[in-house]
Order: structure tokens, then sequence, then C-alpha cells
């Protein structure tokens, strides 16, 4: 296999699968395209016409509220036929495969599938075995990619920062599961932030990690110190107590984010978190809903990325 | 049938020879080389003007898929596969379904082999009973049912207390005990290396103390009961130390590589390649780049394909729950010749990886060109290259990380026991 995958011969974003390989230039282009759509969002009649008759169809191997919602509005104010599909619970426990329920679909003519898989690798397989005509957007798949996410910080961090190429950005916690810092240190690293650091206990830091080209820190005031932008990881229940991390309550004393240990980054840093967030674990309240939190922000811009990339991968 | 193989370039790996010559068959056996013997006449006459003539192939671990997995492959298909592949004689691992931990079911392969006239199949037996590694098998029965030695392919035995009472009883018989060194506990749910690419594409990952562990283990256990001991698919530079270390001290120990694993490193693996998904885990080039020093230098003592024939469905999935193996056989003489070639390695000393070093590792005689000796041949091309198809395969298996490379070597003729069984 070579070259990638997402890209057409011309080099044009036919699927989006991953931040990692793709050229600086589509990344602005989706947020720029992003950024004219926010106007949209904001409009009384929220609707433009870019994909009428198209059949977008949500896949979801894994349950998912947010994500799927905010697809499914962005899908919708494009003018899309949305279809959502909760498969977690449906074909695939009758013993159905993957490909098949996606050849099933492919045969009700549709032109997009939004793909959520708790397996590395599973839009990758489906972008393989789909026809020319359709397009695939991954929507999180294992602890891989989640490429939309990352966009929509990019986009965030844009609004508020203005541009990447003076920033210095932490990522914070879980980044041995979690596929919103892969992606993130993807999108970051492409776009020219200098300084990306990982901030975490050595069990949630992934083998080689700076490899991806980041700092790796397991101090917060170290790792904080004179950041511009601070991005808080989910920790999922599961790992909180075990062989990785001996309990929440040690986890959120020396890497939950309070005003304390906030206080060392820049005066005007920035607050964010993918969600859903567990307060009191990896962020305290008075933070989450604090001045420098934009954490909401990003929920809103997470629209009209979403709507950025459908209406580039249906135009493409 | 009285065979005349004329004007071939004989070839013996364990002399280390490479010389111009006809070779004479009858009754089963070489009967001349390089002279015809007294009086013969050949029934048949073999055209080998720009071929090598070699002693056939030995596979140490091909999965044959039965009794147990016919969906995935059959006896008929995968022994077609074999003698297409130039190999004459495989050892085949337990892991069938049921585990060959019965003499019955040992009996009933060798049968059944034996009955289709193509390769000698050796079975491996189970080395615990169901490879649960809980209790041990009666070996000396599945001995006498034709196992030529004990392993336990990919399961683990996580009580150190039963290997090391499984090695004591091998032992007793003399046994030789096959095992494949991963740590159960650190492998656990890994797919893929532990190292950068398992981090960028978020697979879960197998350190390499996985395998240094378990075989330190081994080593130690082996050196205490003075068990002969095979060393299964090393994988890592790490491990391949302990090994040379332990060859150093005297130990009696061999050990071989899957041939994948003198090729390939993680970076194959792509986006999400599942042809990738082997056992053990493809690793970094460091590893690939020692592995191939270790056979050069001899502490690797054989290269094995590590047959294992995959059906499309179980690969076309996310590539942690795609199954993981490759199919092999009919690479085996191909990525050979490959890696001789990039290596520089001469010609007989590669070929004695895959013929006459397996023998000794199975214990068996033959792997020589020379009178008297089982007439199980190989008569290939070396320049001839051929393109890794589905369709270019025998093997029910079509998946295998080489699909798309075009590889030195074409087998024209096997011969098992001087009968002709594959040409081309």
């Amino acid at each position: 296999m070579s070259g990638n995958p997402q890209l057409s011969p011309e080099g044009k974003l036919r699927h989006l699968l991953t931040i990692e390989g793709l050229p600086p230039e589509i990344l602005v282009q989706i947020l720029d395209t992003a950024r004219s759509f926010v106007s949209v969002t904001e409009r009384e009649v929220k609707k433009v016409p870019l994909l009428r008759g198209k059949a977008i169809f949500n896949l979801f191997f894994e349950p998912s509220t947010r994500t799927r919602t905010t697809f499914e509005i962005a899908a919708k104010r494009l003018s899309a036929d949305v279809v959502n599909l909760n498969i977690a619970t449906s074909s695939q426990t009758k013993g159905e495969t993957l490909l098949d329920t996606v050849a099933n679909l492919s045969a009700m003519h549709a032109d997009m599938f939004i793909v959520r898989h708790s397996q590395s690798g599973a839009a990758h397989l489906i972008a393989r075995h789909v026809g020319p005509h359709i397009h695939v957007v991954n929507a999180g798949d294992g602890r891989h990619a989640h490429p939309t996410q990352a966009l929509l910080d990019m986009f965030t961090i844009r609004e508020y920062k203005g541009g990447f190429h003076q920033l210095r950005v932490a990522i914070i916690g879980d980044v041995l599961h979690s596929r919103v810092a892969r992606s993130e240190i993807h999108a970051l690293t492409t776009l020219g932030v200098p300084e990306v650091r990982v901030i975490g206990p050595r069990t949630l830091l992934p083998a080689h990690v700076e490899q991806l080209g980041v700092q790796v820190h397991h101090d917060m005031a170290q790792g904080l110190r004179d950041v511009d932008v601070v991005i808080m990881l989910r920790l999922q229940s599961e790992r909180m107590d075990g062989a990785l991390l001996p309990s929440a309550q040690e986890f959120f004393k020396y890497y939950g984010l309070t005003p304390e240990k906030l206080a060392h980054a820049k005066p005007d840093a920035i607050v964010m978190h993918p969600g859903p967030m567990n307060r009191g674990i990896e962020i305290e309240s008075s933070v989450a809903d604090g001045g420098q939190s934009v954490i909401l922000p990003q929920v809103t811009f997470g629209i009209a990325v979403r709507m950025a990339v459908m209406s580039i991968l249906a135009g493409n | 049938m009285r065979i005349h193989i004329k004007g071939g370039t004989l070839i013996d790996p364990a002399e280390g020879t490479q010389v111009a010559g006809d070779l004479f068959i009858a009754d089963e056996r070489i009967a001349g080389v390089r002279s015809a013997p007294a009086g013969f006449q050949a029934d048949r006459a073999i055209d080998a003007a720009g071929l090598m003539v070699c002693p056939g192939l030995v596979e140490l671990s091909a999965r044959l898929r039965e009794p147990g997995f016919e969906y995935k492959a059959t006896l008929e298909s995968e022994m077609q596969a074999a003698v297409a592949g130039g190999v004459t004689s495989l050892a085949c691992p337990p892991d069938t379904d049921p585990p060959l931990d019965e003499p019955g079911l040992v009996e009933m392969l060798k049968f059944r082999a034996r009955s289709l006239k193509q390769a000698r199949v050796y079975p491996l037996g189970a080395l615990t009973q169901g490879l649960k590694g809980e209790r041990l098998t009666e070996m000396a029965e599945l001995h006498d049912a034709g196992c030529i030695g004990y392993g336990q392919a990919d399961a683990p035995i996580a009580n150190s207390l039963v290997l090391s009472r499984a090695l004591q009883y091998a032992t007793t018989f003399g046994f030789c005990v096959w095992l494949r060194p991963q740590d159960p506990s650190l492998a656990h749910g890994g797919v893929a290396h532990d190292g950068q690419v398992s981090t960028r594409l978020g697979l879960p990952g197998v350190p390499v103390s996985a395998e240094t562990i378990a075989l330190s283990t081994i080593l130690i256990l082996a050196q205490e009961t003075s068990a002969r001991i095979h060393l299964c698919r090393l994988s890592s530079a790490a491990g391949l130390e302990l090994v040379r270390r332990a060859k150093q001290e005297g130990m009696p120990v061999t050990c071989d590589v899957a041939v994948a694993h003198v090729h390939l490193s993680e970076i194959d693996l792509g986006f999400f390649d599942s042809n990738c998904n082997l056992i053990p885990p493809l690793r970094s080039l460091r590893d690939r780049d020692a592995l191939r020093q270790g056979l050069a230098e001899g502490t690797i003592d054989a290269i094995c394909s590590d047959h294992t024939p995959v059906d499309d469905d179980a690969k076309q999935r996310p590539f942690a729950e795609a199954e993981p193996g490759a199919t092999g056989l009919e690479l085996l003489l191909p990525l050979t010749l490959k890696w001789a070639q990039e290596a520089r390695v001469p010609l007989p000393v590669a070929l004695r990886k895959v013929t006459s070093e397996p023998l000794r590792i199975l214990g068996l005689p033959g792997g020589r060109l020379r009178p008297g000796e089982v007439a199980d041949l190989c008569l290939f091309d070396a320049q001839a290259r051929w393109k890794v198809e589905p369709a270019a395969l025998f093997s029910q298996g079509k998946n295998t990380p080489f699909l798309g490379y075009e590889l030195p070597g074409r087998v024209r003729y096997t011969l098992v026991g001087g009968a002709i069984v594959f040409e081309r």
C-alpha cells in the first residue's frame, strides 16, 4: 500500500480518515471554509443547499451522543438527507461483518459515511472497500484518530489566538488511549505550532510518543509553564484504578486542572476539552466554567467544521 | 522409476558446494552424482539446463488446518502448495481443533498426509493437554504415533512450574521442546510492536520485553533441566542476543525466524494492512536488521515460512480484529533467495537455512546430494521472477504481506522419494 489513501491522485481530499499526512493547505482550506459557515449557523434560517439530495449515513459502531449529533446537525444544515444507524445495537450483534454492513448501505445509494468504531483502522478499512463516489469521514476509530475533533480544536485555537506559529500547546492526561490527542498532535505540528507538549504519568503515554514531535512532561507546573493553549483529555472510568493509575483522586491531585495549576500557563491561555468532561477528575469545575474556558465554543465550532469537511468532500 | 536429471547445477547446502552435473535417481534414492551408476537406464530424463538442483526444502511451521479448520484450507490444497514451493518435508504445529494432544489425531493426520503422496508431514504434538498450559500430554505415546517434537504453538504456558515439569518430562525421553517465547501478560491484547508505529496508529503494543522475559525463563529452565529446546520465531534484537549468549555457553538450543521478519518491519503496516498482522509482530527496522545479521552469522539456524492460511473474511477486518498469519509455503524459497541476494550470502549457505538445518532441528537424516540419500529434491530456476498474486498460489490462503511483490526463484520440479510430485 502506498500513497495517502485519503487523497485522490490529484491530491484532493477524498476521505477524511486521519490528519496524518495531510498537507497544511488542506487543513487551512477546511478551517477557512468553516469560518464562512459560522455565519450561516448564526442566521435565522440556518440552512444552505450545498448537499441537497445527498444521502449521508451516520454509522456509529460505538455509542456517542455529541459527535453524532453535531454531524447530524451539520449535514442537515447543508440540506443533506441524514440516516442515523447505531450499529452497536443492530446488525453487528447478529454477526454481520463490518464490510457487509457497509456494502448493504452502499447499495442504498449512500454518498457519504460518517464512521465511528472502537477499532483503530476501521475507517481506513471501509474507505478501501467503498465505491469511487462514496466519501468516508472518520468520526473516531479506536485509539487512532478523530480528525474532525482535531480540526474543530484548531479552528477554536485560530479564533482565539489568531494563528499557530508562535504558540505553545500542552495536551494533558490519557494520551495512550486518546485518538483525540493523536489527531491534535498531527494537526498542531502540521499547522506549524513550534512547541507541543504532552503531560501525564508514564503509564498513560504511549511508547516513543516524542517521535510524534512532542515534548514529554510528567509535571504539570513544568509542562504548563508559559503555554498559550491547554487541552485536557477525558480519562475514561475503566482506566482510573488498576495497573494504569492507583486512583482517580491521585490523578486529579497531580494532573487535574485547577486554577492553581492553570496559573503556570500564560494569563491569557485558553482551556479546551473534547468532552464529555469528568469534573473533579481531569478538570475542576471552576476552570471548566471559568473565564479561560472555551469548551462550549468548541462545540459550536464543531458544527461549522463538520459542515466544511462534508461540503469539501462532496465537492471533490 | 529411474530418472536422469540432466545439465543442472547441483547444490549441496550441507557441504556448501555448487557444481554443474547430472543426478541419477533409482529406487527412491540418489543412485549417482555427476556420473551414472553402472548399467543405469533412465525411464525419464529431466532437462535441468539453467536449473538449480538441491535437496527439497524443509518447513518448520506449516499450518495445514486439519483437523478443525477445513474452511480455511484443506490438507489437499496445502500439500499441493508445499510441493509447488519445493517443500518436501514439513513440521506442523499442534494448534488444530482439537489440538494434536492425542495419538489418534496424530495417526489420522499422518495417514491422511501419506495417502496424498506429496510432502512428508511431521506433526508436532501438544506439550500440554488442549494447549491449556496445565497438564502434560502423553508425549511418549504421541511419539509412537509419529510426533517429532512437542510445543504449544502460540498458546502460552503461564505457569513456570508446568513449563519446568514439561521440560523435565520431555528430556526423560530425549524429546525436543519447541517454544515460541512470549510472556502472556506483557503481550496481552497487543497486536503490533510496541513502538513508533503502534503509537502513531493507536494499536495496542507487544513490547520486546514480552519476548526477552519469556526467553530468559525458558533458557534458565532449559539449563536447569538440560532440555533440548528449539526456539520458534524470534522477532527482536534483544531476544536474539539472549540466544547468542546461550549458544556461546554451549546450551543445546536452536532457533528459527519467520521469513516475513527477515524482510519486513513495523513500517510495512502502512495504513493498517491486516496482512501484516502476524505473530510475533513485525518489529523495528533495527530488529529486522539484527535478525538478518543473526542469520548470516549462524545464531539463527533456520528460516521458516510460518505458513498460516487465513480466509479473506478473517482478514478483511479492522487490524486488531483480523486473524493473524499469512500464507507462506510457496514464498519460502523466493524470499530466501531474495535475502541471499540482498545480503550477498552464497546460494548454498542460504539454502542451508531451509534444507539441512531444519532437518537437523527435526532430528531427521537427509538433505544431502550423495549416493544413497533419499531423493527428496527441488529443481528451481533462480533467475525466473514472478509476481505474488492470489491466482499464482496453490494454497487456499491468499493473504500475505508480499502480495504484489516480484520475487526471484520459480520451482520447476519437486521430487519426493524419487517420484515427481510437482512440475511446472
